[in-house]
């Protein structure tokens, strides 16, 4: 009975924060758009009984669905996301591979300092965050400001509401994600490993390929899917730091909403990207999976 | 402790004059800022020996070891290895091996892929890796396995992998970092005959480093004792145990009484030390010239001092006792005997019969005694 009640409590979580609020967007992605409050229809109307709730049964449909598919404005917007969050993935891991393995590499008492300063920007709001970013990019930016006065450019470099800012915002932001799984992957590591590769004839850069990266493999993968899964539906970067033509499925879910207030065919938008989010989740609860195992 | 049958015979290379050694160590002195690890040593390791360090941890034994690996590099002197100095060498181009003291197997590989790896970064053909691998299982009888994963095997047979995987290159001189520390005490004696043998058929001159003297003192041609830094005594196990060249060595390897006295000079080789006013000097035999009236250590083993209630007039030495502690091991029993100036001497008996009586308990009054030949006399 204890051990019952135990379990129950990430299940009430999951059910009442996850499964909950996802019938309520399924049942909405369902729906018609309509001018009302909420502006949709059916809504639920109990106080009429059985028939009601036959009615509203009947009011709901695939409709969207069918439009999302027809419209080739969404299918672009996932695959400039998935190509996006596939990019900004790979930049994330080539910065932060580096810096996680220089963080094993450092001296002992400099870690916790170096750890910190990794975590040290979640002290600060996200959206401020990003905000700093438009001050440092735009044209009159500090970046574009110092690259003139050392002489670098003459002309100031456009890079806000570009792709690239967008790929700098992501990189920037969900870096410490990618940081930390491989710091910890490459913190396991027995330093006598890399010592018997160079006994056994490996030099230093064959030692780490055949040794370091294999073993940190699992910490890369983590990494990777915890950079890809919020990547995918970034919205806040690309709406401040991208340009009318960066294409996102969270900004085309965002203006859905809130621009053409029509909140069935936002929603199916939203059960679609989870859909899509839904492979990569998996696959990375596979690797963890793994490698408990492999531990195990 | 055992002997290594058909090599310790007459495998005596240090004995020989032009005999060549794999390994000297010249005047090499190794610091770590203002740590000592290694102090002016010099050695020569030969040919199929099984050298062991032994010393307590911090002695610089396996600085020793890592400076042959290539891991470290000595602060003045220089180290060579078939007459090539190898301070310029890095370890990925020695011929030497180390097994580590952890194993340090690779765990994303197999047990013949982890064989394997050295053989691979050679540039051997597929084939010849293979029967290599081949063989090397088989030498440590493991052919079974060769699929599995490190984490799938246990810590025994891991032991075997890593010795594999250190020979399989053939090197000329395989380093071991306490090969056995990690196995329980049972599995840990029977390793050491195979350590043994495999050493034997594979030729290659092996250089172990332990702080166990038990195992040092099975599987070594020659023992090299250390402390902070320095070789005490590097001799074969039988003179290390019965020939220590000072307390040091006579106290870390095995039980011992040690009785400091006042040596005087007697006929021949014998010296005659006082160790108490009130009692005769002891009589002990020593080829060392031992200074008149200088401060000495008699030290003897527990073993080869006799117990009994009636005084011993075949023995050259006596000394009445009182019983303090009797520890029975089973095999042995160990007396601990309270001298009357207060010392308390150890004497061992073999229990050789399974139903017999102590002749002597408790507070009983005993006599101690021993040969001349018994004790070995040490200046400090």
């Amino acid at each position: 009975m204890r051990r019952l009640s135990l379990i129950s409590v990430p299940y009430l979580w999951l059910l009442a924060l996850f499964l909950v609020p996802f019938l309520i967007v399924l049942k909405i992605s369902l729906s018609d758009t309509a001018l009302a409050i909420p502006p949709y229809t059916p809504t639920l109307d109990l106080s009429q009984g059985w028939a009601g709730l036959a009615q509203w049964w009947a009011g709901l449909d695939m409709e969207n669905f069918w439009f999302l598919a027809e419209d080739n404005l969404y299918w672009k917007a996932y695959l400039s996301s998935l190509k996006i969050a596939v990019t900004s993935t790979l930049l994330t891991l080539l910065v932060g591979y580096p810096i996680a393995y220089g963080m094993t590499r450092a001296p002992d008492e400099w870690r916790p300092t170096l750890m910190m300063l990794v975590i040290l920007p979640f002290w600060t709001s996200f959206l401020i965050r990003v905000y700093a970013w438009k001050a440092i990019l735009s044209q009159e930016g500090l970046l574009n400001q110092l690259l003139m006065n050392i002489g670098l450019i003459s002309e100031p470099l456009i890079i806000l509401n570009t792709n690239l800012a967008v790929y700098i915002g992501i990189v920037y932001t969900y870096l410490p994600f990618m940081v930390l799984p491989i710091f910890a992957a490459l913190d396991r590591l027995d330093g006598s490993l890399l010592e018997a590769a160079e006994d056994l004839g490996c030099s230093r850069l064959t030692a780490f390929w055949l040794v370091t990266m294999p073993l940190s493999k699992q910490g890369i993968i983590a990494g990777s899917f915890l950079v890809f899964i919020p990547a995918m539906g970034e919205f806040v970067i690309p709406a401040l730091l991208g340009g009318s033509k960066t294409l996102m499925i969270g900004k085309v879910l965002w203006e859905e909403f809130f621009s053409n207030r029509d909140w069935p065919v936002a929603s199916a938008v939203a059960v679609i990207l989870l859909l899509l989010l839904i492979i990569p989740i998996v696959l990375f609860q596979r690797n963890e999976e793994k490698q408990r195992e492999a531990e195990g | 402790m055992a002997e290594t049958a058909p090599i310790s015979a007459d495998f005596a290379p240090w004995e020989a004059p032009d005999a060549k050694p794999i390994i000297q160590f010249k005047n090499v002195t190794k610091r770590f800022g203002d740590f000592t690890a290694i102090d002016d040593l010099t050695i020569d390791i030969f040919p199929q020996e099984f050298f062991s360090l032994l010393g307590p941890s911090g002695c610089g034994k396996t600085t020793m070891m890592r400076m042959l690996a290539g891991f470290e590099s000595p602060t003045e002197g220089t180290i060579l290895l078939d007459g090539q100095d190898i301070a310029p060498v890095p370890p990925n181009k020695r011929a030497v091996n180390m097994m580590f003291q952890s194993y340090a197997l690779f765990p994303h590989l197999s047990v013949s892929d982890n064989i394997a790896f050295g053989l691979k970064r050679d540039g051997l053909s597929k084939d010849k890796i293979a029967d290599r691998v081949e063989e090397m299982l088989k030498l440590v009888q493991l052919s079974q396995f060769a699929s599995r994963k490190p984490h799938q095997i246990s810590g025994g047979q891991r032991q075997r992998v890593a010795l594999a995987r250190s020979l399989a290159k053939a090197p000329k001189l395989l380093l071991l970092d306490e090969p056995l520390g990690a196995l329980d005490k049972k599995l840990r004696q029977e390793t050491q005959f195979e350590l043994m043998d495999i050493q034997e058929k594979t030729g290659t001159t092996f250089v172990i480093v332990t702080h166990d003297q038990e195992e040092a003192m099975t599987v070594s041609s020659r023992v090299a004792v250390m402390d902070h830094g320095k070789i005490i005594q590097v001799a074969t196990p039988q003179q290390i145990y019965e020939e220590p060249n000072s307390v040091y060595v006579a106290d870390f390897i095995g039980d011992v009484n040690i009785i400091r006295g006042t040596a005087k000079r007697a006929d021949g080789d014998h010296v005659h030390i006082t160790f108490a006013a009130d009692h005769a000097p002891l009589i002990a035999a020593t080829k060392r010239d031992i200074a008149e009236g200088s401060e000495v250590a008699l030290a003897i083993r527990p073993e080869k001092i006799a117990i009994s209630t009636e005084k011993p007039e075949d023995r050259n030495n006596a000394i009445q006792g009182k019983v303090l502690d009797i520890a029975y091991l089973g095999n042995i029993s160990t007396y601990h005997v309270e001298l009357p100036g207060g010392a308390v001497v150890k004497a061992q008996t073999a229990n050789t019969r399974r139903v017999h009586r102590r002749s002597f308990t408790w507070d009983d009054s005993v006599w101690l005694s021993w040969t001349d030949t018994a004790g070995a006399v040490l200046v400090e």
